[in-house]
């Protein structure tokens, strides 16, 4: 592929980096990055993600845009709300960046589709609320062998991490979901809406980095953030001998309020 | 005895305990929502009775958090 003019001027901010030039773009016009929840995290990530060229977005969420999503999804806007917010991230995708082809889902993850719909993509970003979905995208793509972007916030906290197949995952620094009912979801405890989007690119950080293959990926280790103090630290985190080659039950712990 | 909990110092007025009694020393409310490193290992649920820390030691509370969108999964 051969960028055009206008694709050069568009770009030209990733191609004069040194790192990542006109062929990194291209890879990243060739790339294949599917984003599970299109909220407070998967919404800024499906944005820089589109505004960088990627060329094929999936967008997966079964939700209608709710006006309270507004403080911090801010693919969504106000005459979104009742939408299907996969078709609400899909048009604002597409007048941000025409050249993306977005393609949408809207239903749940289950582990009846997900190796289904992983097998597709270069890369996988979690966006969900949910333990359950948090674990099964976790073991889907340990199974599937595919690289994929952790993250969860509360509050004014937020932790990230990024499995490639070989590195630690999900299951390394959380082994279970944890008892139904004990941890606070976004919507019973509250979210700082920026600290979502702060999260959220950083996700998207991860995927470009991966695709362009440079520098160090969050492997091995969890980025903890806390934006009260803003303080940022990494925990090392060692790669379990858990091996993990078929689903489990995967019983909903997290909030579905919509 | 002096150890490190999530990289800051914290000093202990007894000489060795169990995690799980750390985690009410440090008013850790629901440790069900704590995973705990020890020295780099993540610890499983039940050995927090009986795991003990020591001066030098390095402790780490990781916190389950969701956030992003509500999808269901089944």
């Amino acid at each position: 592929m051969n960028l055009n003019e206008s694709q050069i001027e568009r770009y030209s901010r990733h191609i004069i980096l040194q790192q990542v030039g006109g062929p990194g773009q291209e890879k990243l016009m060739n790339a294949k990055v599917l984003v599970i929840g299109t909220g407070g995290l998967g919404a800024p990530a499906a944005f820089y993600l589109g505004a960088a060229g990627i060329g094929t977005i999936g967008l997966i969420d079964g939700d209608q845009v709710d006006l309270s999503n507004l403080q911090r999804q801010i693919i969504h806007f106000t005459e979104d709300v009742g939408r299907p917010k996969v078709i609400s991230a899909k048009e604002k995708i597409n007048q941000l960046n025409p050249e993306v082809n977005v393609v949408t889902y809207e239903t749940l993850f289950t582990q009846e589709n997900a190796l289904e719909i992983i097998k597709d993509y270069d890369f996988i970003i979690d966006g969900t609320d949910s333990f359950a979905a948090k674990f099964l995208i976790n073991d889907a793509c340990v199974i599937g062998k595919k690289p994929f972007s952790h993250a969860g916030i509360l509050r004014f906290d937020g932790q990230t991490m990024t499995h490639v197949p070989g590195t630690a995952s999900y299951r390394c620094v959380f082994k279970n979901p944890p008892p139904k009912n004990a941890v606070p979801t976004c919507s019973q405890a509250g979210i700082l809406g920026a600290v979502a989007g702060m999260l959220g690119t950083i996700q998207a950080a991860e995927a470009l980095r991966y695709i362009i293959g440079i520098g160090d990926l969050l492997t091995n280790r969890l980025l903890v953030v806390d934006a009260l103090s803003m303080k940022f630290r990494t925990v090392a985190v060692a790669p379990s001998e858990l091996d993990i080659t078929e689903f489990q039950t995967y019983e909903e712990v997290a909030c579905d309020l919509s | 005895m002096n150890i490190k909990v999530n990289g800051e110092a914290v000093e202990i007025e007894s000489d060795g305990l169990v995690v799980t009694e750390l985690l009410k020393q440090q008013k850790v409310d629901m440790p069900e929502m704590v995973s705990v490193e020890h020295n780099g290992t993540i610890l499983d649920r039940a050995a927090f009775e009986t795991t003990q820390v020591k001066d030098g030691d390095q402790v780490e509370f990781l916190y389950f958090m969701g956030g992003g969108s509500p999808l269901r999964a089944n």
